[in-house]
């Protein structure tokens, strides 16, 4: 073997050493990948220093509709863990990408994988399927984690695959998940007590992705401005959307950051009411940037919406 | 389900109630007896709770992924549902207080989850087409097999679909399309039928069945995907009217590298109907001679088509996805004729982060494609008895498509495409220079339907100008398959 050859395989080897290492995990820390930005966070509340979260979709995003981009193929394709809403809230773009990861470790019914809306007292779960009736989940309402007590049965199922993908720190994501339990407890009555004046109060949504927050919190949505889910809005719904706000007497609109505002301006500007940005999502604002900011900022942006008529 | 449950066990407790009060026992321990009726109820309640929380459980998982059906370990899902009666009694509590505020059309009820669908997904999709063009021979100049054939209604594409979980280690994908001729006639084709393993070592993966090849970005679009009613001209020069497609192997290795990239490499029968440019049974539209019988001897017989493919983001809001692929084989021109080609391929979209539904988006697709089509000497196909010499026959072509969503729903296209061929030692019309541009407008009601409105001017050398104007429709039923990027 001459010597360049040898420099050659050399290099070649230092070039695949480098390749594979790109795969292990990086400080031993756990790959965590959620959907959603929500689900990350309570993801780094359970796993604190121990894991990595990254989002795949974006907080201003509707997370009915992500891309299925390449860089999210790479993403899974490394993952230890992955934490997904469920109840068909990816299904428009997670299955490409899951199929194309060949990800053994976040496989159906591994313990690297999370359905959160597992155990989840889903909401609107139809007693028919027809689609005549708008794209309605098969499963129920998937919007749930904007109810803190769900918030709480998801960090259940994190911790418990956490445990089971990283044994010897189980100890450590039980801990912090009694911290966040404890914490939403706390937080709850205090959120509670914040919106406590408002109860029966009546709110319209654009999509039907308030309605955990509305039971949780004793307020009564009284239209969405989609006539079904899915669907844009047409004027001849708008127009009974006014005549049901009058009547009742709604004086908030909720709009998230990838619903059509101006919509909800039009109807706004004929029933005298209030178009509140909000958003399910941490990260949507710059200040909201874990699940417990973003809920103070809902509550807020509510309460201040609500007192202000 | 679980409050018809609880109601029913109610009056069944005030029955039992009843017939204790009823008989009018003078005994003292009338009390403890009742209290303890009472705890064994609530425990049965508890219990029959507790396994409808974790069968929910289990169904939404298993109706998620059907693989899913090992379900969470016990101790998981026991953890769970003891959770879910807590926020549930919670729930109820809040809902029993506030009666009045209840909201309409939520049911709280758990209620069953799809059974079909558990173990696969069926969807079924038609298209219809309607329009005229100056070229009475609407099938002379609309070649593709999804194309509208007919000046009037062409039902060019009506596909079932089946995909699902095999086992913990395959993925199965079917698809089975009928098509109604001008004549009104149906042919059913197998289309796709392939196995997915999902777990391979080192991030491999293998296909095998027979599937659209991935050759370039559309040649594995089922129509339902395209952007434009008609194949694009290149794809049907280079792969004639159906594309790329047979029967065979694909090897997959997702390349660790920071960003997305893939090396894919199919090896495929080479003859058959789908498989233009190579043994297929028509080729001597291609080459002009008679097609001689080549049995398979050695994988040289074989198609091979490897293909890589990298993306990268080029910001949070936009994402660009390139790839280059060859198809290489033999051909039937002569015993040992061969063919290549070779392509490459772009796709750039752009989507703000607070995109509503998807919109607006703006994408842009282009691919373009060159064939090396090694012609032996050969028996002229029309039966004179002169003979064509051997030579090299090269073909060109590309397409370039904008997409712009202009709002929820709405997309404006055009399209501009080219194919030439250089001149032969005979006539082949097939292989003429063409040009085409498309502008088109779709309408989605929802992800289920589609209304497209599409005018073409083609340019044909030696045949001279048309146009058409193109109306489709379109309609899913069951399961929506996602769309790839």
């Amino acid at each position: 073997m001459t010597i360049r050859t040898l420099t050659a395989f050399k290099v070649a080897t230092v070039a695949l050493v480098a390749l594979s290492g790109v795969t292990a995990p990086l400080g031993g820390k756990l790959k965590v990948v959620a959907t959603t930005p929500d689900l990350a966070s309570i993801a780094r509340e359970i796993g604190g220093n121990l894991v990595d979260v990254i989002a795949l979709a974006k907080p201003t995003e509707d997370p009915h509709y992500v891309d299925a981009k390449p860089s999210h193929i790479v993403t899974l394709s490394r993952a230890d863990v992955l934490i997904e809403g469920g109840a068909e809230l990816e299904l428009g773009w997670m299955p490409p990408l899951l199929e194309n990861s060949r990800n053994g470790k976040i496989g159906g019914g591994a313990p690297g994988r999370v359905v959160a809306s597992q155990g989840i007292r889903l909401l609107e779960v139809p007693t028919t399927f027809d689609r005549s009736k708008g794209d309605v989940h098969s499963l129920g309402n998937p919007h749930f984690l904007i109810d803190p007590l769900n918030a709480k049965i998801v960090a259940g199922h994190i911790a418990d695959h956490l445990a089971q993908v990283d044994p010897k720190s189980a100890p450590q994501y039980r801990a912090n998940l009694a911290a966040f339990n404890a914490k939403v407890d706390a937080k709850l009555v205090e959120w509670q007590k914040q919106l406590a004046p408002f109860k029966g109060a009546r709110i319209v949504t654009y999509h039907k992705d308030f309605v955990y927050l509305a039971q949780r919190f004793n307020l009564q949505i009284v239209g969405e401005l989609e006539p079904k889910p899915g669907i844009a809005p047409s004027p001849a719904h708008l127009a009974q959307v006014i005549t049901a706000m009058k009547a009742a007497k709604a004086r908030i609109i909720l709009v998230q950051p990838f619903q059509n505002r101006k919509t909800a301006e039009t109807v706004a500007r004929q029933t005298g009411a209030t178009v509140l940005d909000i958003s399910q999502q941490p990260g949507a604002r710059s200040d909201t940037g874990s699940y417990f900011q973003m809920m103070d900022f809902v509550v807020a942006t509510l309460a201040s919406g609500l007192r202000g008529k | 389900m679980r409050f018809t449950i609880r109601g029913a066990t109610v009056i069944a407790a005030i029955l039992l109630f009843g017939s204790g009060v009823s008989a009018q026992k003078p005994s003292s321990s009338t009390a403890a007896r009742q209290q303890r009726a009472l705890d064994s109820l609530t425990a049965v309640v508890r219990a029959m709770q507790l396994r409808m929380d974790s069968l929910t459980a289990r169904r939404a998982v298993s109706a998620n992924t059907p693989a899913d059906s090992a379900a969470a370990p016990n101790a998981v899902a026991a953890a769970d549902s003891a959770t879910a009666i807590e926020a549930a009694d919670s729930a109820t509590a809040i809902e029993a207080v506030d009666s009045a505020a209840t909201i309409p059309e939520v049911s709280a009820q758990p209620s069953a989850a799809p059974a079909s669908g558990a173990y696969v997904n069926i969807g079924f999709v038609s298209l219809t087409d309607a329009g005229w063009s100056t070229e009475r021979d609407v099938a002379s100049l609309q070649r593709g097999d999804h194309d509208p054939h007919v000046r009037g209604f062409t039902l060019p594409n009506t596909e079932l679909t089946f995909d699902g979980a095999v086992d913990p280690y395959f993925k199965g994908f079917a698809n089975i399309v009928y098509k109604l001729n001008a004549a009104g006639e149906t042919g059913v084709e197998l289309e796709e039928a392939y196995a997915l393993t999902t777990s391979l070592p080192a991030n491999l993966q293998l296909k095998f069945g027979q599937f659209v090849t991935e050759f370039g970005r559309q040649n594995s679009q089922h129509p339902h995907a395209w952007s434009f009613v008609d194949q694009p001209l290149v794809l049907n020069r280079m792969f004639g009217p159906d594309g790329l497609r047979s029967q065979g192997a694909r090897l997959s290795w997702l390349v660790p590298t920071p960003f997305y990239t893939e090396l894919l490499v199919s090896v495929l029968n080479s003859a058959g109907g789908s498989t233009s440019s190579f043994r297929a049974d028509n080729s001597s539209e291609i080459h002009g001679g008679v097609a001689v019988d080549r049995p398979v001897g050695t994988l040289r017989d074989m198609l091979v088509v490897p293909r890589i493919a990298s993306s990268f983001d080029l910001s949070d809001t936009q994402t660009l996805l390139v790839g280059a692929s060859a198809a290489v084989g033999p051909n039937n021109s002569g015993p040992t004729a061969r063919t290549q080609i070779y392509g490459v391929d772009a796709y750039y979209k752009w989507k703000p982060a607070t995109a509503q539904a998807g919109f607006p988006f703006v994408s842009f697709q282009s691919e373009a494609m060159t064939r090396r089509y090694g012609a032996a000497e050969r028996a002229l196909a029309t039966g004179d008895v002169a003979t064509l010499p051997k030579e090299t026959l090269r073909d060109h072509g590309a397409y370039a498509q904008v997409l712009y969503g202009i709002k929820p729903r709405i997309v404006a296209g055009l399209r501009g495409e080219f194919a030439n061929g250089v001149d032969a030692a005979f006539a082949a019309p097939l292989r003429a220079d063409r040009y085409r541009i498309s502008p088109n407008f779709t309408w989605y009601p929802t992800e289920f339907s589609k209304v497209r409105l599409q005018y073409n001017y083609d340019d044909r050398k030696g045949i001279g100008s048309d146009h058409s104007l193109w109306v489709q429709f379109e309609f899913l039923l069951g399961a929506h398959a996602a769309h790839k990027f």
